[in-house]
């Protein structure tokens, strides 16, 4: 079994399009219950990394593995579609923009997938939903309209429908970059919540603070690469690289 | 000779019962045109190029003929390869394929604008492509172009009148039957136009219904 060993395996990630090399030849393992953060400057390839995790941004070359199952396998392209499909219920993805679906309401935006692909009968998938919204804090808002949410309101209940799949791996796209600051907290509590379950998760993040608080490992990405890599009481008190403490520098100056 | 509104009454029965029939074929008419209109239009963005060029090619017999013409070949052509259809199959038919196409249009455009993060967003919770726009892309294309969909309808309401060409008792053609009779021209296509605009203000207001109930979730 793979329990402890490297629960998600990414192998050489490359990505380029055409002559633009996006992704230089990335590994990254990650143990069952981790919380990995990447940072970096935009346009470091930290998102398309993430993105590749679930074929969303498909790799050039290199391999995605989660549990033991490779996510990017070589299949003929019905069968590929089968596949990736399955892989996805197991990973929960959160976008920056929420990208809730706006015509259901919070209650079907979790329901509707558990409903279709798992087969639940409307009463559990009701159940379910119910259950993902209470968690995190959203139960009273259940027949609300996106449009009538804020932002972190939102997000929230973008949480739950991922995690209403039972996902082994949650990914997180700058989840809170989008957020009025005031609203930043209400979405970092649930994140926390999650990592206190032992959720695998893979956070792409510009929240120096969040990152340190709650991630086992932070990798600092630049243009394709990652830089450096580390705990975060090392990576943040104690870069090595160059690249990194000028980063750092800028981004926890301009924080405070 | 003068104008004299009090025969109406007495024929009144037939022009409501041709009113029946103009509400009918455009209602059945519209509902063909609404779905079909979907399906027109995955078939000109998804389907394999085999499937879309023969479709575009009826497509564009469908916007490029007259609507008239369109209604003689389904009634009269069609019977020449034995497909032999009553009057009012034929005449909705027609109707609601010639409108088809052209709500086509809309909601093409509308399934293309659809913010791409929808789609990334169903696919990620492990949806198939189809079921993504089934269930996610094509309800919010849909909610989005239903004023211009309205607008469409009404002007099918107006072009039902076409299909008295065909031998459709519907309200103009009720109207000519009872002026046949009266030679009361002006007052009978007067109470014509009356109904069609009451039919018409019906129509407004079930779509501003529809606008409202799906305000909320746009």
């Amino acid at each position: 079994m793979t329990d402890k060993q490297d629960f998600v395996d990414i192998r050489h990630a490359q990505k380029s399009y055409g002559n633009l090399e996006v992704l230089k030849d990335i590994s990254l393992k990650v143990k069952r219950g981790q919380i990995v953060a990447i940072i970096g400057p935009s346009g470091s390839g930290k998102s398309t990394l993430l993105r590749a995790i679930n074929d969303l941004d498909p790799l050039t070359k290199g391999e995605i593995w989660l549990d033991g199952v490779q996510v990017n396998k070589k299949l003929p392209h019905r069968q590929y579609e089968k596949h990736i499909n399955e892989m996805r219920q197991q990973i929960g993805m959160v976008f920056q923009h929420f990208n809730l679906f706006p015509h259901m309401t919070a209650r079907d935006n979790v329901a509707m997938a558990p409903k279709m692909l798992k087969g639940l009968s409307k009463e559990e998938a009701d159940k379910l939903a119910e259950e993902q919204l209470d968690k995190v804090g959203m139960l009273e808002r259940i027949d609300y309209y996106p449009s009538q949410l804020s932002g972190g309101q939102k997000q929230r209940v973008a949480i739950a429908r991922a995690l209403a799949m039972h996902p082994k791996l949650m990914l997180f796209d700058e989840a809170t970059s989008a957020l009025d600051p005031e609203l930043v907290d209400e979405v970092n509590q649930v994140m926390k919540k999650l990592a206190e379950e032992d959720m695998t998760m893979i956070i792409v993040t510009h929240e120096m603070d969040f990152a340190a608080s709650v991630c086992d490992r932070v990798l600092f990405m630049d243009q394709g690469v990652v830089v450096e890599e580390g705990p975060p009481e090392v990576l943040f008190k104690n870069p090595t690289k160059a690249r990194t403490r000028e980063f750092l520098g800028k981004h926890l100056g301009a924080n405070k | 000779m003068g104008l004299d509104f009090s025969i109406i009454p007495k024929h009144l029965d037939i022009i409501l019962l041709g009113c029946a029939w103009t509400i009918g074929i455009t209602v059945v008419a519209a509902i063909i045109s609404f779905f079909g209109g979907i399906v027109f239009a995955v078939i000109a963005l998804y389907a394999p190029w085999i499937i879309r060029q023969p479709f575009r090619l009826v497509a564009w017999v469908f916007m490029g003929t007259p609507l008239l013409l369109q209604l003689f070949l389904i009634y009269f052509g069609l019977v020449q390869i034995g497909v032999d259809l009553p009057a009012f199959v034929a005449g909705v038919i027609g109707l609601g394929l010639h409108f088809a196409v052209y709500n086509s249009e809309l909601i093409q455009t509308a399934i293309l604008s659809v913010d791409k993060g929808q789609m990334e967003a169903a696919r990620t919770v492990g949806l198939s492509r189809g079921q993504a726009l089934r269930k996610v892309v094509i309800p919010q294309a849909v909610r989005a172009v239903i004023p211009p969909i309205g607008n469409n309808m009404i002007a099918l309401l107006k072009d039902s009148a076409l299909v008295s060409v065909i031998g459709v008792s519907e309200l103009t053609l009720s109207a000519q039957r009872v002026i046949g009779k009266t030679y009361r021209p002006f007052e009978f296509y007067i109470l014509a136009a009356a109904f069609y605009y009451v039919i018409n203000l019906c129509m407004e207001w079930v779509q501003r219904k529809i606008e409202r109930r799906i305000s909320l979730s746009r």
